[in-house]
């Protein structure tokens, strides 16, 4: 069980500097991310892309931004738990008792969901009857590659995952590998080893087809399988993979008694706490009257949540607030004073 | 200006007149139109805002750029005329285009 003042859901910008203000006015904390990495959609969406609207700085990536984010909480101790969902968040007392998909538990009395629009979800196939066999016989990743050995595997998607696995895969078992048009996004020394593989019969290729059924009992025995112009194709799979990307989802947090408007956090804004004592949201998964899903506001939205976090955090203490330019309290923290 | 028809999964038509220079995403955000995300908004990095285009239609916007198809492939049930709304900038050319959207984005 981690003790901390403080659990912040979200390792984007917004997460980053809340996470820097907890620290800077006292208080601990950790951050869960379900990417397994640091910096949330600026990382996983636009590492390339610059931006133009931060604050004195004209403009940068959202590489650099997280970077720097990273750097300016160099002179705290923070422990990040990257590559884990927060799948529970339950009222124990004064405290918040959270589980994540690790099985790792927090106990807290300050939540603070920085969750972007989300979680990092693998997208899944459309066909509710895949739905099943999800974990048995289809995966949206490969954990133990030894099942598929003398099996038949049918692989979707045109990017790197699909080709990389379609390759490897084609080794020892029988490879399907279906597409939804006929070029793919991987790499070209990738689609060219796969073409070959094609050619000397090791990989059947599927293009302009898509998913449309999946058959079995309790394992999957066969999938259907549509052309653009409808014809169906039968292909007999012991397994699927699906290699589709990752979308944004709410995931659990839906199921943690806020107040939700779409595919947002209802939050008051003095405090930038939701309907439940103890749990904030900031960035752009909160909403209000005037919301800018900005990162500008989400710093904002941090600050307040890190000072509302010291009055459950320190119940007998009083928050003063201080300036990094002239308080010896906030210097010592920053490192920057003895 | 033109005037855009965004058809929901249930078959409900909006008509919205949105401004030149916009994309067929923003008309559709700007005015709550159910059924468009665009969770990145407007980056090419989601697939989202993904909509279908009428085939006479399809043919008539201009080509898709590098890397909308890659985003595609991504997309909730991708069709020969799947686009990505953001992608389709708004111009008097485009007057009277119709777009479906689809049971859901993601």
């Amino acid at each position: 069980m981690n003790k901390t003042d403080a659990l912040i859901i979200g390792a984007g910008p917004t997460g980053l500097f809340t996470a820097h203000q907890l620290k800077l006015i006292g208080l601990d904390c950790e951050i869960v991310d379900n990417l397994d990495k640091i910096g949330g959609q600026c990382i996983e969406l636009y590492p390339d892309k610059p931006i133009y609207d931060i604050p004195a700085v004209p403009e940068c990536t959202g590489e650099e931004l997280t970077n720097n984010l990273i750097s300016q909480l160099k002179p705290f101790d923070i422990k990040f738990h990257l590559s884990e969902r927060v799948e529970e968040v339950k009222k124990e007392d004064a405290n918040w008792l959270v589980k994540t998909s690790s099985g790792n538990t927090f106990l807290t009395p300050n939540v603070i969901i920085a969750g972007g629009v989300g979680s990092f979800e693998p997208r899944k196939f459309a066909p509710k009857e895949c739905e099943q066999f999800e974990n048995k016989s289809l995966f949206y990743s490969v954990k133990d590659k030894d099942i598929f050995k003398g099996k038949t595997v049918s692989i979707f998607g045109g990017g790197d995952s699909a080709l990389d696995w379609a390759i490897e895969l084609s080794k020892d078992c029988k490879v399907n590998l279906i597409h939804r048009r006929d070029e793919f996004r991987g790499a070209q020394a990738s689609v060219d080893k796969m073409r070959e593989l094609v050619k000397s019969g090791k990989i059947n290729l599927f293009t302009k087809y898509q998913m449309a059924n999946a058959h079995g009992d309790q394992k999957l025995e066969s999938i259907d399988i549509k052309h653009d112009n409808n014809e169906i194709k039968n292909l007999k799979s012991d397994y699927v993979l699906g290699f589709f990307g990752l979308i944004m989802q709410l995931g659990p947090i839906a199921d943690w008694g806020l107040n939700l408007n779409k595919k947002t956090i209802e939050v008051d804004t003095e405090k930038f706490e939701t309907n439940q004592k103890g749990i904030y949201a900031v960035g752009d998964i909160c909403n209000y009257p005037g919301k800018l899903k900005l990162i500008l506001s989400g710093f904002h939205e941090g600050a307040l949540a890190a000072r509302a976090c010291f009055k459950l955090a320190r119940p007998n203490e009083k928050y003063r607030f201080e300036f990094t330019t002239t308080s010896s309290n906030l210097l010592k923290r920053l490192g920057k004073k003895e | 200006m033109a005037k855009i028809t965004y058809i929901t999964h249930e078959n409900e038509k909006h008509t919205i007149e949105v401004q030149n220079g916009l994309t067929v995403m923003e008309g559709a955000v700007q005015n709550d139109i159910p059924g468009i995300d665009a969770d990145c908004g407007g980056g090419m990095a989601c697939a989202t805002c993904h909509v279908y285009v009428k085939e006479d239609w399809f043919n008539k916007l201009p080509k898709k750029e590098d890397g909308e198809d890659d985003m595609l492939d991504m997309a909730f049930e991708p069709k020969t005329n799947s686009r990505l709304s953001c992608q389709i900038i708004v111009s008097d050319e485009i007057n009277g285009l119709e777009v479906n959207i689809p049971s859901k984005q993601a």
